[in-house]
């Protein structure tokens, strides 16, 4: 017995694809669909590899990441699943890759047009922390009821003296939709803005896939005397010197020595062997 | 230097082989047979095709086998196997008046027609470890043979909470909201408000322990129902399906399902009397603990549907239906295992700035 190109039968792929076509026709809205009991676990990338099964191809080129980096143990087990289940070639170069399933982070190396970025998402609904129930999140996105978010932010503000949320950093796509960029660090946000690429998103537990098309203007809400800022490092990556890049921290020794370098490992090992590529889009 | 982020692929081959090896066990004691575990730990089986969704007990074995005997690792096994299924056709509704019964018990008439039949139940045993299995035996233990009385033995057995229904003290059972189509929740995504269907759909894959705390809670006042175990019956049916080009049923298996029927208290509302209600469940084999908890659960959330006002979780159809689904569940709570070190590096960006704004750390 042997499995179908890339697992999915047909039907199921037309079914995601039909799902895809809307969200695309509607960036930023959830489209519900009928997401399938896949061969890895819930909270592994389900919905990212149902995504990634509809819409490649046997000419793509497939590149798979976690955490920014390419080796870590999820994205060796996906990329492995593609390339057992369709034979296509994988790659870790940002820009050879036609599709780049991600989960927390967007490449330093800028996207280009006719790549599809495909993130996994945990939890799609932007609004969940803030109401519970679907029923009303789903009310409020109908009726552009956003003022609770605006409210969160500037509960933080008073408290903080800033907006104190990392990660999954609310956006509004194409001025309509609130969206919740997967939970990619607020670092990355800038990045999803009228991006080249095509950038779905998956959550399979959760049923939903939605989309930002390619060149879409998403913003990350702010205010006019708080405007959105990023995450920033007060030194270079500790391997290839680059700066303006994500960095993680890496405790090396047990004396609290700490060492910082890149999250991208692609982008990271290809500047310490031929030195700095193409600096990153800010 | 830092090997923590190099080398997944070794070491993700390495535990696969760590994991056959420790699934193995000692090479010394004999392997276990998917007919061991079918007949002998046939509740296990029994449990995973009900939450796997699936009735194939050798496959539901094989998992079990598989899982090394944890449950919820062989539902998710045996439900990735079934999401690559064909779909051929939807079976008629089960006659359960039709069921062969083993087992059928009602905690509201002392007797009734067809009468009370114990069957293989743990119910009375005393929870004495018994020595005697912990060694193989040669003799294996003899059944008692089945007495059934002539006028007893038809192929019908009415249902209790019918004879209710003719006295008109129960709810008529509903027509069913669905207008023939069957709603699928392994097709179709759950939208709210769901179809009764759809609802003990998922109540009947959903994970046994969830439902158990659910419906206890239920009895201990969080949305109480005041149930009475109408009937539970245990036994085979047969499965049948009716091919449109055939034009008349076919019968395609028999399987072994549990029943359970409760009966709840209905004080009557301005446009219904007072009367009693049903909760219902139904699971593969002798799940019976599972389908009591399953049908306490469905009735706490037909409470809109019988104007109560929800006040508890256990009623809040959102919350049970979105809740309830031990691989999402599991997938979902183990995945914090998975790597977070971008957005926990963010978060630690985030905390030294603000610490340091309030001075109570150096700016690094």
């Amino acid at each position: 017995m042997s499995y179908n190109f890339a697992y999915l039968d047909e039907q199921t792929k037309r079914m995601i694809r039909r799902a895809i076509l809307k969200a695309v026709a509607i960036p930023g809205y959830q489209v519900p669909f009928g997401s399938r009991e896949m061969p890895l676990s819930y909270g592994w990338g389900t919905g990212g590899v149902q995504v990634t099964a509809s819409v490649i191809g046997p000419a793509d080129v497939l590149k798979v990441i976690d955490q920014g980096a390419d080796d870590t143990t999820n994205a060796v087990s996906i990329r492995a699943f593609f390339a057992r289940t369709t034979g296509v070639a994988t790659t870790t170069r940002t820009e050879e890759a036609t599709l780049i399933q991600t989960r927390h982070r967007i490449p330093e190396t800028p996207l280009r047009p006719g790549q599809i970025v495909v993130f996994q998402v945990p939890i799609p609904e932007p609004l969940r922390w803030l109401e519970p129930r679907e029923v009303e999140t789903r009310k409020m996105h109908a009726l552009e009821e956003y003022g609770v978010m605006y409210v969160r932010l500037y509960e933080d503000i008073t408290r903080h003296g800033r907006v104190a949320q990392t990660y999954e950093y609310p956006v509004l796509v194409n001025g309509r939709y609130l969206m919740r960029p997967s939970p990619i660090p607020k670092f990355d946000n800038p990045k999803l803005d009228r991006c080249p690429a095509l950038l779905l998103f998956g959550a399979g537990r959760e049923k939903r896939i939605y989309a930002v098309p390619p060149w879409t203007a998403v913003k990350s809400l702010d205010f006019d005397d708080h405007p959105f800022e990023v995450e920033h490092w007060d030194r270079p990556c500790g391997l290839c010197g680059a700066r303006g890049v994500f960095l993680d921290e890496l405790i090396v020794d047990d004396k609290g020595g700490r060492l910082f370098i890149c999250s991208d490992t692609d982008y990271c090992s290809r500047r310490q062997a031929s030195g700095p590529g193409p600096e990153p889009r800010r | 230097m830092y090997v923590a982020v190099k080398g997944g692929e070794r070491a993700i081959e390495n535990a696969h082989r760590l994991l056959a090896a420790e699934r193995r066990g000692d090479p010394a004691v004999p392997e276990l047979s998917l007919a061991q575990i079918d007949q002998q730990l046939a509740l296990a089986v029994d449990r995973v095709m009900t939450e796997g969704s699936l009735h194939d007990r050798e496959l539901a074995a094989l998992a079990v086998k598989q899982a090394r005997g944890d449950l919820i690792e062989a539902i998710f096994l045996l439900r990735a196997y079934r999401t690559t299924l064909p779909r051929l056709g939807t079976s008629l509704p089960l006659d359960t008046d039709r069921m062969i019964v083993e087992r059928r018990i009602s905690a509201i008439f002392k007797d009734l027609p067809g009468g009370q039949i114990l069957g293989p139940t743990f119910d009375y045993t005393h929870r004495l470890l018994d020595f005697e299995l912990a060694e193989a035996r040669s003799d294996a233990p003899s059944a008692p043979a089945m007495r059934r009385e002539a006028p007893e033995a038809p192929d019908s057995l009415p249902r209790v909470v019918e004879l209710l229904d003719r006295e008109g003290l129960i709810e008529g059972e509903s027509p069913g909201d669905g207008g023939g189509h069957v709603g699928d929740l392994t097709r179709e995504p759950l939208t709210l408000p769901a179809k009764r269907g759809v609802r003990l759909q998922n109540l009947a894959r959903g994970d046994e322990g969830f439902l158990l705390a659910m419906g206890y809670a239920t009895q201990r006042g969080y949305g109480r129902n005041h149930p009475f175990a109408g009937e539970i019956r245990l036994g085979e049916v047969a499965v049948e399906l009716a091919p449109e080009e055939l034009g008349f049923a076919v019968e395609i298996a028999t399987i072994t399902v549990t029943e359970c029927q409760m009966v709840n208290q209905f004080k009557g509302s301005a446009t219904a009397p007072p009367q009693f209600t049903r909760g219902y469940g139904l699971v593969f084999g002798g799940a019976e603990r599972k389908a009591m908890a399953m049908a306490l659960v469905d009735r706490a959330l037909r409470c809109r549907e019988l104007g109560e006002e929800p006040t508890s979780p256990t009623q809040d159809e959102e919350f049970v239906l979105s809740h309830s689904d031990n691989v999402e569940a599991s997938g979902f709570v183990q995945h914090l295992k998975l790597p977070h070190y971008v957005d926990f590096q963010s978060e630690l960006v985030l905390v030294r700035d603000l610490r340091a704004g309030q001075g109570t750390e150096p700016s690094r």
